[in-house]
């Protein structure tokens, strides 16, 4: 969901009647829930499965950086503005843990922020809107983060290790991601009229892009069965969405909002919400590059990376020439 | 293009005279860097008191491939165990 729609590189699924000893072997692994390590064969096409997911769910830390780094220096009071960067600086740490998982997959980071900066590599959909007001803050830790901690849960779980204790850590963190985004809400909608309808309207612009990053149903899909059968992903798309509806909606009501949903429903017999249909066109052209902020998210990332050049060259340039004044007088 | 900073993996000591604990890796251009970079991702919630960092190509690992031959041996020794020898109750200080 952070790596929406990875590719497995797979058109049908693998059956095991298919399968060399080697891959039965492994998959055999997987099914008895034994985790598989850097070291371990694993067929070309998980590995590759997993630096597209892995590799994407990092760009998104990164670039998920930037539409809160927008406000920082607009919080409404210090306390809030010490609380956001503590935030964004965990979405850093995050970003670092699952770049460290892809590279153990044989993969160099360079080659990974090649790929982000050229555009070749994706990352999460909900990083194109732009924040536009202070309930945003709100919005994002409360939604975003909350559809991410239900997305990150079960992938604590997954078959590949590193991938799995990475997410470990994050949940950890992520949890004050989530309350303080709904710390700042509570405070709006017990405040003035005027702030509470910032955080309507910001509620009503961050609600259907939270329900599309859990991305499209993917009952139909051959890369989320092949996900599945490798023990990446846990759960369907649609699953994932109807959990983080259903957590939502009451905390929604708390704070006395309307969802923007004329369809939304409980329904007594599921024991879940029904909600309307979600306009899939729009996921679909914001992934292709045409969301509002796509292009100024990637103009920053390459601008940040160029600009800084020459504080990685000259680390490098001070590191070398005190190993060759160590060297020297050995 | 600047050639890539080596990996160095990250150990961390949560207090006085426990173990340290590998938490992660990084990538920094030397040893000072790579301390002051791991204090800021891996240590901002009061994790430890210390922190070890290893240049990863230093590490020698036991391969997993090899446990059931490396520890074979202790295996069939659980006289080892202080719980292999029942002591009679009334006997103290045993």
């Amino acid at each position: 969901m952070y790596a929406q729609m990875v590719e497995t590189g797979t058109q049908k699924l693998r059956l095991v009647a298919d399968m060399s000893v080697e891959e039965r072997a492994f998959q055999e692994r997987i099914d008895a829930g034994i985790k598989i390590e850097p070291k371990d064969w694993m067929p070309e096409g998980y590995r590759k499965t997993l630096i597209r997911q892995i590799s994407q769910h990092a760009h998104s830390e990164i670039v998920g950086q930037l539409p809160e780094g927008n406000w920082v220096t607009r919080a409404p009071n210090l306390e809030r503005k010490a609380i956001l960067l503590a935030k964004i600086q965990d979405e850093a740490g995050h970003g670092l843990y699952l770049y460290s998982a892809a590279e153990t997959l044989g993969v160099s980071r360079d080659d990974l922020l090649a790929a982000l900066h050229s555009g070749k590599a994706k990352y999460s959909s909900i990083f194109n809107y732009p924040t536009i007001n202070w309930a945003d803050m709100g919005a994002i830790g409360w939604l975003v983060d909350g559809s991410a901690i239900i997305n990150q849960i079960p992938l604590c779980r997954c078959s590949y290790g590193p991938y799995a204790r990475a997410m470990v850590r994050v949940c950890k963190e992520e949890s004050f991601h989530a309350r303080q985004g709904y710390d700042i809400m509570l405070a709006l909608c017990r405040g003035t009229p005027e702030q509470k309808q910032m955080a309507q309207d910001s509620l009503n612009r961050w609600w259907w892009p939270a329900l599309m990053m859990f991305g499209p149903s993917d009952t139909d899909s051959v890369n989320s069965a092949q996900s599945a059968q490798w023990r990446i992903k846990l759960h369907s798309n649609d699953e994932l969405r109807q959990r983080m509806v259903d957590q939502t909606v009451p905390q929604a009501e708390h704070l006395g909002l309307t969802v923007p949903d004329p369809a939304l429903r409980w329904n007594e017999e599921t024991g879940h919400y029904e909600f309307g249909e979600i306009d899939w066109a729009e996921f679909h052209n914001v992934l292709k590059g045409n969301g509002p902020c796509n292009r100024e998210r990637l103009r920053t990332r390459v601008k940040a990376y160029e600009d800084g050049a020459w504080f990685r060259d000259a680390l490098l340039a001070h590191a070398d020439k005190r190993a060759a004044a160590r060297h020297q007088a050995a | 293009m600047s050639k890539e900073w080596p990996l160095w993996e990250v150990f961390i000591r949560s207090q006085h005279g426990l173990a340290h604990k590998h938490v992660g890796s990084l990538h920094a251009p030397d040893a000072e860097m790579a301390i002051n970079n791991a204090r800021d991702v891996y240590t901002r919630r009061n994790e430890g008191v210390g922190i070890w960092v290893v240049l990863a190509s230093e590490i020698v690992s036991s391969s997993p491939g090899d446990k059931a031959a490396l520890f074979d041996p202790s295996n069939t020794k659980v006289y080892r165990h202080p719980t292999f020898f029942p002591m009679p109750e009334e006997v103290k200080n045993l």
